[in-house]
């Protein structure tokens, strides 16, 4: 498997990371759109999934992104205070705290999975943020512990 | 102490005070305890209490079991750590504070195995939770059975649980994610750990949805990584340590670790224990302005 797939990827020029992206629709998402508007370039190694805010962002998305082959996650959203609805970042920061905590515990490499607060205004933060995550995501490589467990079978 | 158990289920049965005395009771051959469901107060002399009383009866006040809610107002036979569990239950309104009767019973400890019991108490055979135990005076309830516990815990928890904790933090990545896939590869998806926890209380489990497909149902390591990180990740700020889950585990998948670890990580982050006040919301559901996020970025 390992080995296939380093064919592939050798054909197609090197390893590019999936990033997976869960943003809010009020900060994040517009932050992006502005970096878009603005004509920034930014890497493309990005899969964007806009959700209504942070709060809604369930730490099992976070799981099944790396289960269906995400190199590196990432979460951003409003910065505390700014929440569209008010306290949904807080709580989401709370649940964060618990979950990031506890997938360092399971032994997942925190380089995978990044948090951030980015605004409506922040397009430069997002680009630098992509950036920044794309290239250490593909300086680890893919995230081959992950997609191996799909082969083994229980032993 | 249990005269004066058996005489209080009486009274409270006769009284109409509670329609069903949740406790422990002698198995057929006398080797272990299993939960007792008291209705009528000649049946009461069934109730015991020893350090056999492991289980954390909690779990019948939640309405994963409908039946035993109808039998009436529970009262339960609570140990100091089942009523955290209780007082949890509380905090999350899942039962009201007036419509539980609560038996207090000190206790000294309980065995782990109930097998390894040989009549009486031996440090030896005791849950870590035991030797760290701050509520063996039984901090809330109705009714208080026993004599005063002079046991102060220490002030540093010990026991094998936090060694091993300190032993995996230590550890680097790679031999953390070794380690637990090994573990979590021997579950075989019995849902033991929900069933018996009092704190997985929903009608309809994460797994159990399939439109999406959350947790894979199958027992291989992708979806057994998967239902136990999200076990571990629902009982946040939740779990009060009573150990039902590892103890309950056919394949002794270290549980408690996982819970252990939340805890500390709760305690650290947000100055909260569960189970102490039902007054305290869970920390899961509140915030504060201030929150630690310095992996924020």
């Amino acid at each position: 498997m390992t080995a296939e797939l380093e064919k592939i990827e050798e054909r197609a020029g090197g390893f590019e990371p999936k990033i997976m992206a869960f943003v809010c629709n009020w900060c994040t998402y517009a932050g992006a759109d502005l970096a878009g508007t603005s004509r920034m370039e930014y890497r493309p190694n990005v899969r964007i999934i806009k959700l209504p805010c942070t709060g809604r962002i369930d730490p099992l998305f976070i799981i099944k992104a790396f289960e269906n082959g995400a190199d590196g996650v990432l979460v951003s959203g409003c910065h505390p205070g700014d929440c569209h609805y008010t306290t949904g970042n807080y709580h989401a920061r709370r649940r964060w705290i618990g979950f990031k905590h506890l997938l360092e515990f399971a032994g997942i490499d925190m380089r995978r999975l990044h948090f951030s607060w980015v605004s409506a205004s922040e397009a430069i933060k997002w680009v630098d943020l992509i950036n920044n995550v794309t290239d250490e995501v593909k300086a680890l490589g893919p995230f081959m512990e992950y997609r191996e467990l799909k082969d083994t079978t229980a032993g | 102490m249990e005269n004066k158990l058996r005489e209080k289920a009486r009274e409270l049965l006769e009284s109409g005070e509670a329609g069903v005395v949740i406790g422990y009771g002698w198995n057929r051959s006398k080797t272990r305890t299993t939960p007792v469901f008291i209705t009528k107060s000649e049946d009461a002399d069934q109730l015991i209490f020893n350090p056999l009383c492991v289980n954390n009866l909690s779990v019948y006040l939640t309405r994963k079991f409908k039946d035993i809610k109808a039998l009436g107002r529970p009262a339960i036979v609570a140990k100091g750590c089942d009523i955290r569990n209780i007082v949890v239950l509380i905090t999350e309104a899942q039962i009201k504070r007036e419509d539980v009767f609560i038996i207090g019973m000190t206790c000294e400890g309980v065995v782990y195995r109930q097998d390894l019991w040989k009549g009486g108490l031996d440090p030896k055979t005791m849950p870590v939770k035991c030797h760290n135990c701050d509520v063996r005076n039984p901090h809330v309830a109705d009714f208080t059975i026993g004599a005063r516990s002079a046991f102060v815990p220490p002030e540093e928890p010990t026991g094998m649980v936090f060694d091993r904790i300190k032993e995996i933090d230590k550890k680097p990545a790679s031999e953390k994610w070794a380690f637990w896939i090994k573990e979590f590869s021997r579950c075989v998806k019995c849902y033991a750990c929900r069933q018996v926890c009092s704190l997985c209380y929903c009608e309809r489990c994460i797994t159990e949805k399939n439109m999406p497909q959350w947790i894979e149902t199958s027992a291989h390591p992708r979806g057994n990584l998967s239902w136990n990180l999200t076990r571990a990740m629902h009982l946040v700020g939740r779990c009060t340590f009573c150990g039902e889950c590892e103890r309950a585990c056919p394949v002794n998948i270290p549980l408690n670790l996982i819970n252990q670890k939340m805890i500390g990580v709760v305690n650290d982050a947000f100055e909260f224990r569960s189970g102490y006040d039902e007054k305290t919301h869970p920390p899961m559901i509140v915030f504060k302005p201030d929150d630690k996020d310095d992996f924020i970025k």
